[in-house]
Protein backbone atom coordinates (compact mmCIF):
# COMPACT_ATOMS: atom_id res chain seq x y z
CA UNK A 1 0.00 0.00 0.00
CA UNK A 2 2.86 2.31 0.69
CA UNK A 3 4.41 1.60 -2.67
CA UNK A 4 4.88 4.47 -5.00
CA UNK A 5 2.18 4.51 -7.58
CA UNK A 6 2.66 5.95 -10.97
CA UNK A 7 -0.05 8.09 -12.39
CA UNK A 8 0.13 8.28 -16.11
CA UNK A 9 -1.21 11.37 -17.64
CA UNK A 10 -1.35 10.14 -21.15
CA UNK A 11 0.06 12.05 -23.95
CA UNK A 12 -1.89 13.75 -26.59
CA UNK A 13 1.00 14.09 -28.91
CA UNK A 14 0.39 16.25 -31.88
CA UNK A 15 2.63 14.91 -34.55
CA UNK A 16 2.65 17.66 -37.06
CA UNK A 17 3.92 17.41 -40.60
CA UNK A 18 7.22 18.95 -39.65
CA UNK A 19 8.14 15.88 -37.62
CA UNK A 20 8.25 13.51 -40.54
CA UNK A 21 11.63 12.25 -41.72
CA UNK A 22 10.92 13.66 -45.19
CA UNK A 23 11.35 17.20 -43.91
CA UNK A 24 14.81 16.86 -42.51
CA UNK A 25 15.46 20.49 -41.82
CA UNK A 26 13.72 22.97 -39.64
CA UNK A 27 12.41 25.85 -41.63
CA UNK A 28 13.61 29.33 -40.81
CA UNK A 29 10.07 30.63 -40.60
CA UNK A 30 8.96 27.65 -38.53
CA UNK A 31 10.40 28.07 -35.06
CA UNK A 32 10.65 25.16 -32.66
CA UNK A 33 7.60 24.52 -30.52
CA UNK A 34 6.87 22.23 -27.62
CA UNK A 35 3.54 20.94 -26.60
CA UNK A 36 2.42 18.96 -23.63
CA UNK A 37 -0.95 17.36 -23.38
CA UNK A 38 -2.65 15.89 -20.38
CA UNK A 39 -5.24 13.24 -20.98
CA UNK A 40 -6.81 14.05 -17.65
CA UNK A 41 -7.14 17.39 -15.95
CA UNK A 42 -7.89 15.89 -12.56
CA UNK A 43 -6.03 13.67 -10.11
CA UNK A 44 -7.84 12.35 -7.06
CA UNK A 45 -5.94 11.71 -3.84
CA UNK A 46 -7.31 8.55 -2.25
CA UNK A 47 -7.03 7.25 1.32
CA UNK A 48 -3.89 5.24 0.56
CA UNK A 49 -2.09 8.09 -1.21
CA UNK A 50 1.55 8.21 -0.19
CA UNK A 51 3.06 10.23 -2.98
CA UNK A 52 3.23 9.35 -6.65
CA UNK A 53 5.12 9.90 -9.84
CA UNK A 54 3.34 11.89 -12.49
CA UNK A 55 4.36 11.25 -16.09
CA UNK A 56 3.73 13.92 -18.68
CA UNK A 57 4.39 13.32 -22.37
CA UNK A 58 5.22 16.06 -24.79
CA UNK A 59 6.39 16.75 -28.29
CA UNK A 60 9.01 19.00 -29.82
CA UNK A 61 7.96 20.35 -33.21
CA UNK A 62 10.10 21.79 -35.99
CA UNK A 63 13.27 20.61 -34.32
CA UNK A 64 16.54 21.17 -36.11
CA UNK A 65 17.87 17.61 -36.56
CA UNK A 66 21.49 18.71 -36.30
CA UNK A 67 21.01 20.41 -32.93
CA UNK A 68 18.81 17.54 -31.88
CA UNK A 69 21.57 15.02 -32.66
CA UNK A 70 24.02 17.05 -30.63
CA UNK A 71 21.53 16.94 -27.78
CA UNK A 72 21.40 20.70 -27.48
CA UNK A 73 17.66 20.88 -26.94
CA UNK A 74 16.75 20.98 -23.29
CA UNK A 75 13.35 20.76 -21.66
CA UNK A 76 12.43 21.67 -18.10
CA UNK A 77 9.02 20.58 -16.87
CA UNK A 78 7.55 22.07 -13.71
CA UNK A 79 4.43 21.07 -11.82
CA UNK A 80 3.58 24.16 -9.86
CA UNK A 81 0.99 24.22 -7.08
CA UNK A 82 -1.44 27.07 -6.42
CA UNK A 83 0.11 30.20 -4.93
CA UNK A 84 -0.76 31.04 -1.34
CA UNK A 85 0.45 33.58 1.17
CA UNK A 86 2.96 32.07 3.58
CA UNK A 87 4.37 33.36 6.85
CA UNK A 88 7.99 32.39 7.55
CA UNK A 89 8.85 32.64 11.25
CA UNK A 90 12.21 32.52 12.93
CA UNK A 91 12.79 31.14 16.42
CA UNK A 92 15.11 32.99 18.74
CA UNK A 93 16.10 32.45 22.31
CA UNK A 94 14.04 34.62 24.67
CA UNK A 95 14.74 34.10 28.39
CA UNK A 96 16.21 30.71 27.55
CA UNK A 97 13.12 29.57 25.67
CA UNK A 98 13.07 29.16 21.92
CA UNK A 99 10.11 31.06 20.53
CA UNK A 100 8.98 32.58 17.25
CA UNK A 101 10.06 36.19 17.09
CA UNK A 102 10.66 37.67 13.66
CA UNK A 103 8.42 36.81 10.73
CA UNK A 104 8.12 37.68 7.08
CA UNK A 105 5.04 37.18 4.91
CA UNK A 106 5.29 36.25 1.27
CA UNK A 107 2.18 36.76 -0.83
CA UNK A 108 2.55 34.35 -3.77
CA UNK A 109 4.34 31.20 -2.73
CA UNK A 110 3.50 28.10 -4.80
CA UNK A 111 2.55 25.45 -2.28
CA UNK A 112 4.46 22.85 -4.26
CA UNK A 113 7.06 23.01 -7.00
CA UNK A 114 8.25 19.81 -8.68
CA UNK A 115 10.88 20.14 -11.39
CA UNK A 116 12.12 17.61 -13.98
CA UNK A 117 14.97 18.47 -16.33
CA UNK A 118 16.93 16.88 -19.15
CA UNK A 119 20.21 17.52 -17.31
CA UNK A 120 21.73 19.53 -14.43
CA UNK A 121 20.05 22.93 -14.19
CA UNK A 122 23.31 24.85 -14.44
CA UNK A 123 24.23 23.02 -17.64
CA UNK A 124 21.05 24.13 -19.40
CA UNK A 125 21.32 27.88 -19.08
CA UNK A 126 22.72 30.48 -16.68
CA UNK A 127 21.31 31.75 -13.42
CA UNK A 128 20.38 35.07 -14.98
CA UNK A 129 17.99 33.39 -17.39
CA UNK A 130 16.49 31.34 -14.61
CA UNK A 131 15.90 34.43 -12.55
CA UNK A 132 14.23 36.21 -15.45
CA UNK A 133 11.98 33.22 -16.03
CA UNK A 134 11.47 32.77 -12.27
CA UNK A 135 12.28 29.13 -12.96
CA UNK A 136 13.61 26.52 -10.52
CA UNK A 137 13.21 26.41 -6.74
CA UNK A 138 16.41 28.45 -6.31
CA UNK A 139 15.33 31.21 -8.66
CA UNK A 140 11.62 31.27 -8.09
CA UNK A 141 10.51 34.80 -7.29
CA UNK A 142 8.48 35.13 -4.10
CA UNK A 143 7.05 38.52 -3.34
CA UNK A 144 7.35 39.83 0.22
CA UNK A 145 4.27 41.54 1.64
CA UNK A 146 6.39 44.30 3.13
CA UNK A 147 8.76 45.40 0.39
CA UNK A 148 10.35 48.07 2.52
CA UNK A 149 12.04 45.38 4.61
CA UNK A 150 15.83 45.29 4.48
CA UNK A 151 17.02 43.25 1.46
CA UNK A 152 19.21 41.10 3.71
CA UNK A 153 16.19 40.11 5.83
CA UNK A 154 14.08 39.31 2.79
CA UNK A 155 16.98 37.28 1.39
CA UNK A 156 17.35 35.38 4.67
CA UNK A 157 13.65 34.51 4.88
CA UNK A 158 13.41 33.65 1.18
CA UNK A 159 16.27 31.20 1.63
CA UNK A 160 14.60 29.74 4.73
CA UNK A 161 11.33 29.40 2.83
CA UNK A 162 13.02 27.42 0.03
CA UNK A 163 14.92 25.25 2.51
CA UNK A 164 11.82 24.35 4.49
CA UNK A 165 9.81 23.65 1.33
CA UNK A 166 12.60 21.41 0.02
CA UNK A 167 12.88 19.61 3.36
CA UNK A 168 9.14 18.90 3.31
CA UNK A 169 9.50 17.37 -0.18
CA UNK A 170 7.04 19.85 -1.67
CA UNK A 171 9.82 21.50 -3.66
CA UNK A 172 11.75 18.80 -5.44
CA UNK A 173 13.94 18.36 -8.48
CA UNK A 174 14.57 15.41 -10.77
CA UNK A 175 17.69 15.75 -12.84
CA UNK A 176 17.22 13.60 -15.93
CA UNK A 177 13.48 13.41 -15.22
CA UNK A 178 12.85 14.55 -18.79
CA UNK A 179 13.93 12.04 -21.42
CA UNK A 180 13.68 12.19 -25.18
CA UNK A 181 12.08 8.97 -26.37
CA UNK A 182 12.67 9.84 -30.00
CA UNK A 183 13.83 12.92 -31.86
CA UNK A 184 10.58 14.66 -31.10
CA UNK A 185 8.83 12.89 -28.29
CA UNK A 186 9.77 13.40 -24.66
CA UNK A 187 8.58 12.07 -21.36
CA UNK A 188 8.80 13.99 -18.08
CA UNK A 189 8.42 12.42 -14.67
CA UNK A 190 7.75 14.72 -11.71
CA UNK A 191 7.30 13.68 -8.08
CA UNK A 192 4.07 14.36 -6.23
CA UNK A 193 4.90 14.61 -2.53
CA UNK A 194 2.70 12.64 -0.06
CA UNK A 195 1.66 15.97 1.44
CA UNK A 196 0.87 17.63 -1.90
CA UNK A 197 -1.89 20.17 -1.36
CA UNK A 198 -5.09 20.08 -3.32
CA UNK A 199 -5.99 22.81 -5.78
CA UNK A 200 -5.34 23.78 -9.37
CA UNK A 201 -1.77 22.95 -10.26
CA UNK A 202 -0.06 23.98 -13.46
CA UNK A 203 2.19 21.80 -15.58
CA UNK A 204 4.66 24.05 -17.41
CA UNK A 205 7.27 23.06 -19.98
CA UNK A 206 10.21 25.28 -20.95
CA UNK A 207 12.23 24.71 -24.12
CA UNK A 208 15.89 25.76 -24.48
CA UNK A 209 18.20 25.51 -27.49
CA UNK A 210 21.90 25.89 -26.81
CA UNK A 211 21.10 27.58 -23.53
CA UNK A 212 18.69 30.06 -25.12
CA UNK A 213 15.11 30.10 -23.90
CA UNK A 214 12.71 29.54 -26.78
CA UNK A 215 9.22 29.06 -25.43
CA UNK A 216 6.99 27.94 -22.62
CA UNK A 217 3.74 26.05 -22.66
CA UNK A 218 1.44 25.03 -19.87
CA UNK A 219 -1.58 22.95 -18.99
CA UNK A 220 -3.73 23.01 -15.85
CA UNK A 221 -4.10 19.99 -13.59
CA UNK A 222 -6.53 19.86 -10.70
CA UNK A 223 -5.51 17.78 -7.71
CA UNK A 224 -8.45 16.96 -5.50
CA UNK A 225 -9.15 14.68 -2.61
CA UNK A 226 -11.08 11.65 -3.74
CA UNK A 227 -14.76 11.21 -2.93
CA UNK A 228 -14.72 10.39 0.77
CA UNK A 229 -11.71 12.46 1.82
CA UNK A 230 -13.02 15.43 -0.15
CA UNK A 231 -16.43 15.01 1.43
CA UNK A 232 -14.97 14.97 4.95
CA UNK A 233 -12.77 17.96 4.18
CA UNK A 234 -15.58 20.03 2.63
CA UNK A 235 -17.95 19.16 5.50
CA UNK A 236 -15.41 20.33 8.06
CA UNK A 237 -15.10 23.67 6.26
CA UNK A 238 -18.69 24.25 5.13
CA UNK A 239 -20.58 22.66 8.01
CA UNK A 240 -18.30 23.18 11.01
CA UNK A 241 -21.04 22.83 13.63
CA UNK A 242 -22.75 19.64 12.35
CA UNK A 243 -19.29 18.20 11.66
CA UNK A 244 -18.28 18.84 15.27
CA UNK A 245 -21.50 17.33 16.60
CA UNK A 246 -20.94 14.30 14.37
CA UNK A 247 -17.38 13.93 15.69
CA UNK A 248 -18.73 13.99 19.26
CA UNK A 249 -21.47 11.45 18.49
CA UNK A 250 -18.95 9.17 16.79
CA UNK A 251 -16.69 9.35 19.85
CA UNK A 252 -19.56 8.47 22.21
CA UNK A 253 -20.68 5.59 20.01
CA UNK A 254 -17.12 4.27 19.81
CA UNK A 255 -16.74 4.56 23.58
CA UNK A 256 -20.00 2.72 24.18
CA UNK A 257 -19.32 -0.04 21.61
CA UNK A 258 -15.75 -0.36 22.82
CA UNK A 259 -17.02 -1.07 26.28
CA UNK A 260 -19.40 -3.75 25.08
CA UNK A 261 -16.84 -5.40 22.80
CA UNK A 262 -13.71 -5.24 24.93
CA UNK A 263 -15.30 -5.31 28.36
CA UNK A 264 -12.98 -6.85 30.95
CA UNK A 265 -14.59 -6.08 34.30
CA UNK B 1 -0.44 0.68 5.90
CA UNK B 2 -0.90 4.31 5.01
CA UNK B 3 -4.00 6.42 5.33
CA UNK B 4 -4.54 9.96 4.17
CA UNK B 5 -5.89 12.34 6.79
CA UNK B 6 -8.28 14.78 5.09
CA UNK B 7 -7.91 17.65 7.59
CA UNK B 8 -4.25 17.28 8.54
CA UNK B 9 -3.60 16.78 4.78
CA UNK B 10 -0.95 14.16 5.26
CA UNK B 11 -0.38 10.45 4.95
CA UNK B 12 0.18 8.52 8.16
CA UNK B 13 0.54 4.89 9.16
CA UNK B 14 -2.74 3.34 10.39
CA UNK B 15 -0.97 0.82 12.62
CA UNK B 16 1.09 3.50 14.35
CA UNK B 17 -2.10 5.42 15.19
CA UNK B 18 -3.95 2.33 16.43
CA UNK B 19 -0.96 1.35 18.56
CA UNK B 20 -0.65 4.89 19.89
CA UNK B 21 -4.35 4.88 20.80
CA UNK B 22 -4.11 1.45 22.42
CA UNK B 23 -1.02 2.36 24.49
CA UNK B 24 -2.59 5.57 25.74
CA UNK B 25 -5.92 3.82 26.30
CA UNK B 26 -4.16 1.14 28.35
CA UNK B 27 -2.52 3.76 30.57
CA UNK B 28 -5.70 5.82 30.87
CA UNK B 29 -7.70 2.75 31.86
CA UNK B 30 -5.05 1.80 34.38
CA UNK B 31 -4.87 5.23 36.00
CA UNK B 32 -8.47 6.35 35.48
CA UNK B 33 -7.61 9.46 33.45
CA UNK B 34 -8.75 10.46 29.96
CA UNK B 35 -5.30 10.22 28.43
CA UNK B 36 -5.54 13.50 26.51
CA UNK B 37 -2.34 14.75 28.13
CA UNK B 38 -0.51 11.83 26.47
CA UNK B 39 -2.24 11.69 23.11
CA UNK B 40 -1.82 15.34 22.14
CA UNK B 41 1.99 15.46 22.72
CA UNK B 42 2.34 12.08 20.99
CA UNK B 43 0.52 13.42 17.94
CA UNK B 44 2.76 16.48 17.94
CA UNK B 45 5.86 14.26 18.10
CA UNK B 46 4.37 12.37 15.15
CA UNK B 47 4.39 15.64 13.16
CA UNK B 48 0.66 16.28 13.24
CA UNK B 49 0.26 20.09 13.29
CA UNK B 50 -0.27 21.17 16.96
CA UNK B 51 -3.59 22.93 16.22
CA UNK B 52 -5.01 19.69 14.77
CA UNK B 53 -3.43 17.55 17.49
CA UNK B 54 -5.16 19.62 20.19
CA UNK B 55 -8.64 19.65 18.63
CA UNK B 56 -8.47 15.98 17.63
CA UNK B 57 -7.10 15.02 21.06
CA UNK B 58 -10.19 16.58 22.65
CA UNK B 59 -12.40 14.54 20.33
CA UNK B 60 -10.54 11.33 21.21
CA UNK B 61 -10.89 12.00 24.94
CA UNK B 62 -14.70 11.88 24.64
CA UNK B 63 -14.63 8.21 23.65
CA UNK B 64 -12.49 7.02 26.54
CA UNK B 65 -14.26 9.20 29.14
CA UNK B 66 -17.69 8.11 27.89
CA UNK B 67 -16.66 4.49 28.15
CA UNK B 68 -15.30 5.03 31.67
CA UNK B 69 -18.20 7.20 32.87
CA UNK B 70 -20.70 4.51 31.84
CA UNK B 71 -18.98 2.02 34.12
CA UNK B 72 -19.00 4.47 37.04
CA UNK B 73 -22.62 5.43 36.42
CA UNK B 74 -23.66 1.77 36.70
CA UNK B 75 -21.70 1.42 39.93
CA UNK B 76 -23.29 4.59 41.30
CA UNK B 77 -19.94 6.32 41.77
CA UNK B 78 -20.89 9.33 39.68
CA UNK B 79 -22.23 12.57 41.17
CA UNK B 80 -24.36 13.96 38.32
CA UNK B 81 -25.23 17.16 40.20
CA UNK B 82 -21.61 17.99 41.07
CA UNK B 83 -20.59 17.11 37.53
CA UNK B 84 -23.25 19.42 36.08
CA UNK B 85 -22.14 22.40 38.17
CA UNK B 86 -18.51 21.74 37.20
CA UNK B 87 -19.69 21.56 33.62
CA UNK B 88 -21.32 25.01 33.69
CA UNK B 89 -17.93 26.44 34.58
CA UNK B 90 -16.27 24.15 32.05
CA UNK B 91 -18.28 25.49 29.14
CA UNK B 92 -17.45 29.09 30.02
CA UNK B 93 -13.76 28.22 30.39
CA UNK B 94 -13.69 26.28 27.15
CA UNK B 95 -15.19 29.22 25.22
CA UNK B 96 -12.53 31.56 26.58
CA UNK B 97 -9.87 28.95 25.82
CA UNK B 98 -10.95 28.51 22.20
CA UNK B 99 -10.85 32.28 21.71
CA UNK B 100 -7.34 32.52 23.20
CA UNK B 101 -6.36 29.52 21.05
CA UNK B 102 -7.39 31.30 17.83
CA UNK B 103 -5.64 34.48 18.97
CA UNK B 104 -2.35 32.68 19.72
CA UNK B 105 -2.58 30.88 16.40
CA UNK B 106 -2.84 34.19 14.56
CA UNK B 107 0.16 35.53 16.47
CA UNK B 108 2.23 32.45 15.63
CA UNK B 109 2.74 31.62 19.31
CA UNK B 110 0.28 28.75 19.63
CA UNK B 111 2.87 25.95 19.57
CA UNK B 112 4.93 27.72 22.22
CA UNK B 113 1.98 28.20 24.57
CA UNK B 114 0.76 24.64 24.13
CA UNK B 115 4.24 23.45 25.15
CA UNK B 116 4.48 25.87 28.07
CA UNK B 117 1.04 24.88 29.40
CA UNK B 118 1.99 21.24 29.18
CA UNK B 119 5.35 21.69 30.87
CA UNK B 120 3.93 23.83 33.69
CA UNK B 121 0.81 21.81 34.48
CA UNK B 122 2.23 18.36 33.94
CA UNK B 123 5.33 19.39 35.90
CA UNK B 124 3.33 20.65 38.89
CA UNK B 125 0.81 17.83 38.97
CA UNK B 126 3.42 15.15 38.32
CA UNK B 127 5.77 16.55 40.95
CA UNK B 128 3.12 16.87 43.66
CA UNK B 129 1.74 13.44 42.94
CA UNK B 130 5.19 11.86 43.02
CA UNK B 131 6.01 13.40 46.41
CA UNK B 132 2.65 12.38 47.83
CA UNK B 133 2.78 8.81 46.55
CA UNK B 134 6.41 8.22 47.56
CA UNK B 135 5.53 9.38 51.08
CA UNK B 136 2.56 7.06 51.10
CA UNK B 137 4.71 4.12 49.95
CA UNK B 138 7.29 4.90 52.68
CA UNK B 139 4.61 5.07 55.33
CA UNK B 140 3.12 1.80 54.12
CA UNK B 141 6.57 0.19 54.37
CA UNK B 142 7.05 1.67 57.84
CA UNK B 143 3.87 -0.06 58.91
CA UNK B 144 1.96 3.08 59.88
CA UNK B 145 -1.25 3.59 58.00
CA UNK B 146 -1.98 7.07 56.72
CA UNK B 147 -4.89 8.66 58.56
CA UNK B 148 -7.83 8.91 56.19
CA UNK B 149 -9.13 12.41 55.84
CA UNK B 150 -12.68 12.71 57.08
CA UNK B 151 -15.27 14.49 54.98
CA UNK B 152 -16.00 16.64 58.02
CA UNK B 153 -12.64 18.43 57.79
CA UNK B 154 -12.98 22.02 56.62
CA UNK B 155 -10.75 24.63 55.05
CA UNK B 156 -11.33 28.20 53.83
CA UNK B 157 -13.09 26.93 50.72
CA UNK B 158 -15.87 25.58 52.90
CA UNK B 159 -16.56 29.02 54.39
CA UNK B 160 -17.57 30.61 51.04
CA UNK B 161 -21.22 31.58 50.47
CA UNK B 162 -23.79 30.12 47.99
CA UNK B 163 -23.68 26.66 49.47
CA UNK B 164 -25.22 23.70 47.70
CA UNK B 165 -25.77 20.10 48.75
CA UNK B 166 -24.31 17.26 46.65
CA UNK B 167 -25.82 14.04 47.95
CA UNK B 168 -23.76 11.39 46.14
CA UNK B 169 -20.54 13.09 47.24
CA UNK B 170 -21.88 13.76 50.76
CA UNK B 171 -20.84 17.38 50.37
CA UNK B 172 -22.30 20.74 51.42
CA UNK B 173 -20.11 23.30 49.74
CA UNK B 174 -20.19 26.71 48.02
CA UNK B 175 -20.67 26.60 44.24
CA UNK B 176 -17.97 29.28 43.72
CA UNK B 177 -14.93 26.96 43.94
CA UNK B 178 -16.81 24.25 42.03
CA UNK B 179 -17.52 26.59 39.11
CA UNK B 180 -14.00 28.02 39.40
CA UNK B 181 -12.44 24.58 38.99
CA UNK B 182 -14.77 23.99 36.04
CA UNK B 183 -13.70 27.22 34.33
CA UNK B 184 -10.01 26.42 34.79
CA UNK B 185 -10.35 22.88 33.46
CA UNK B 186 -12.45 24.05 30.49
CA UNK B 187 -9.83 26.66 29.60
CA UNK B 188 -7.02 24.09 29.73
CA UNK B 189 -9.12 21.60 27.76
CA UNK B 190 -9.48 24.04 24.88
CA UNK B 191 -5.81 25.04 24.77
CA UNK B 192 -4.19 21.73 25.58
CA UNK B 193 -6.66 19.31 23.97
CA UNK B 194 -7.07 17.43 27.21
CA UNK B 195 -10.08 16.51 29.29
CA UNK B 196 -8.27 17.82 32.36
CA UNK B 197 -8.69 14.71 34.49
CA UNK B 198 -5.12 14.88 35.71
CA UNK B 199 -5.90 18.28 37.28
CA UNK B 200 -9.55 17.69 38.10
CA UNK B 201 -8.94 14.55 40.18
CA UNK B 202 -6.46 16.14 42.63
CA UNK B 203 -8.53 19.37 42.72
CA UNK B 204 -11.69 17.50 43.72
CA UNK B 205 -9.88 15.40 46.30
CA UNK B 206 -7.70 18.03 47.95
CA UNK B 207 -9.71 21.25 47.48
CA UNK B 208 -13.33 20.09 47.72
CA UNK B 209 -12.71 16.88 49.74
CA UNK B 210 -14.90 14.82 47.44
CA UNK B 211 -14.73 11.12 48.42
CA UNK B 212 -12.12 9.40 46.26
CA UNK B 213 -14.48 6.73 44.91
CA UNK B 214 -16.81 9.37 43.44
CA UNK B 215 -14.01 11.55 42.05
CA UNK B 216 -12.99 9.56 38.98
CA UNK B 217 -16.55 8.94 37.76
CA UNK B 218 -17.61 12.56 38.29
CA UNK B 219 -14.46 13.84 36.65
CA UNK B 220 -15.01 11.58 33.63
CA UNK B 221 -18.65 12.69 33.39
CA UNK B 222 -17.64 16.33 33.34
CA UNK B 223 -14.82 15.67 30.88
CA UNK B 224 -17.18 14.10 28.32
CA UNK B 225 -19.09 17.35 28.05
CA UNK B 226 -16.14 19.72 28.29
CA UNK B 227 -14.30 17.73 25.60
CA UNK B 228 -17.46 17.55 23.48
CA UNK B 229 -17.94 21.29 23.77
CA UNK B 230 -14.24 21.89 22.99
CA UNK B 231 -14.48 19.64 19.93
CA UNK B 232 -17.51 21.49 18.61
CA UNK B 233 -15.99 24.91 19.28
CA UNK B 234 -12.74 23.95 17.52
CA UNK B 235 -14.53 22.43 14.55
CA UNK B 236 -16.69 25.54 14.19
CA UNK B 237 -14.06 28.20 14.80
CA UNK B 238 -10.81 26.61 13.61
CA UNK B 239 -11.81 23.59 11.46
CA UNK B 240 -9.03 21.59 13.07
CA UNK B 241 -10.83 18.38 14.10
CA UNK B 242 -9.65 15.45 11.97
CA UNK B 243 -12.39 12.90 12.42
CA UNK B 244 -10.46 10.09 10.67
CA UNK B 245 -7.45 10.62 12.93
CA UNK B 246 -9.67 10.81 16.01
CA UNK B 247 -11.55 7.64 15.06
CA UNK B 248 -8.36 5.58 14.66
CA UNK B 249 -7.13 6.78 18.05
CA UNK B 250 -10.48 6.05 19.69
CA UNK B 251 -10.66 2.49 18.39
CA UNK B 252 -7.20 1.73 19.77
CA UNK B 253 -8.01 3.73 22.89
CA UNK B 254 -11.24 2.08 24.01
CA UNK B 255 -9.76 -1.38 23.44
CA UNK B 256 -6.60 -0.57 25.41
CA UNK B 257 -8.57 1.10 28.22
CA UNK B 258 -10.50 -2.06 29.16
CA UNK B 259 -7.28 -4.07 29.55
CA UNK B 260 -5.57 -1.21 31.39
CA UNK B 261 -8.43 -1.02 33.88
CA UNK B 262 -7.98 -4.68 34.68
CA UNK B 263 -4.25 -4.32 35.30
CA UNK B 264 -4.90 -1.19 37.34
CA UNK B 265 -7.13 -3.08 39.76
CA UNK B 266 -4.23 -5.36 40.69
CA UNK B 267 -1.83 -2.54 41.56
CA UNK B 268 -1.84 -0.74 44.91
CA UNK B 269 -3.17 2.82 44.92
CA UNK B 270 0.05 4.59 45.91
CA UNK B 271 2.11 2.51 43.48
CA UNK B 272 -0.33 3.41 40.74
CA UNK B 273 -0.10 7.10 41.62
CA UNK B 274 3.71 6.99 41.70
CA UNK B 275 3.79 5.39 38.25
CA UNK B 276 1.33 7.91 36.85
CA UNK B 277 3.41 10.73 38.38
CA UNK B 278 6.55 9.42 36.67
CA UNK B 279 4.69 9.19 33.37
CA UNK B 280 3.35 12.72 33.67
CA UNK B 281 6.81 14.05 34.59
CA UNK B 282 8.39 12.22 31.64
CA UNK B 283 6.00 13.92 29.19
CA UNK B 284 6.66 17.29 30.84
CA UNK B 285 10.43 16.83 30.63
CA UNK B 286 10.27 15.76 27.00
CA UNK B 287 8.32 18.91 26.13
CA UNK B 288 10.56 21.12 28.25
CA UNK B 289 13.55 19.69 26.41
CA UNK B 290 12.12 21.03 23.12
CA UNK B 291 11.56 24.46 24.66
CA UNK B 292 15.12 24.91 25.91
CA UNK B 293 17.25 23.02 23.44
CA UNK B 294 18.13 24.84 20.21
CA UNK B 295 15.64 23.62 17.57
CA UNK B 296 16.77 21.70 14.52
CA UNK B 297 15.10 24.25 12.33
CA UNK B 298 15.00 27.87 13.32
CA UNK B 299 12.46 28.65 10.63
CA UNK B 300 8.92 27.44 10.24
CA UNK B 301 6.26 28.04 7.59
CA UNK B 302 2.59 28.75 8.07
CA UNK B 303 0.32 28.78 5.07
CA UNK B 304 -2.37 31.42 5.37
CA UNK B 305 -4.85 29.51 3.22
CA UNK B 306 -6.19 30.52 -0.15
CA UNK B 307 -5.71 34.19 -0.91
Amino acid sequence: MTSFRTLFVLAVVALSAGLGPALAQAQEGNPEKIEIGLSTDLIAITADFSGADLTIFGALDNADPLINRQGRYDVIVVLEGPARPVVVRRKDRVFGVWMNTVSETFVNVPVSYAVATTRQMQDITDANNYRQLSLGAENLYVEPLDRTEAPATIEEFTRALRDRKKASGLYNERIGGVQFLSQNLFRATVSLAPNIPVGTHKARAFLFRNGVFLMETSAPLAIVKSGFEQWVYRSSIDYGLPYGIFAVALAMLTGWLGRIVFRRD
Amino acid sequence: MGIYLPIAEMSVNILVLLAMGAAVGFLSGMFGVGGGFLITPLLIFYNIPPAIAVATGANQVIASSFSGALAHFKRGTLDVKLGTVLLLGGIAGSSIGAYVFALLRRLGQLDLFISIFYVVFLGIVGGLMLVESVNAIRKARGGTTQPIKKSGQHNWIHRLPLKMRFRTSKLFVSVIPVIGIGVGIGFLAAIMGVGGGFIMVPALIYLLKVPTNVVVGTSLFQIIFTAAFTTIVHSTANQTVDVILAFLLMVGGVAGAQYGAKVGQRLRGEQLRALLALLVLAVALRLAFDLFVPPQNFYSLTSLGAS
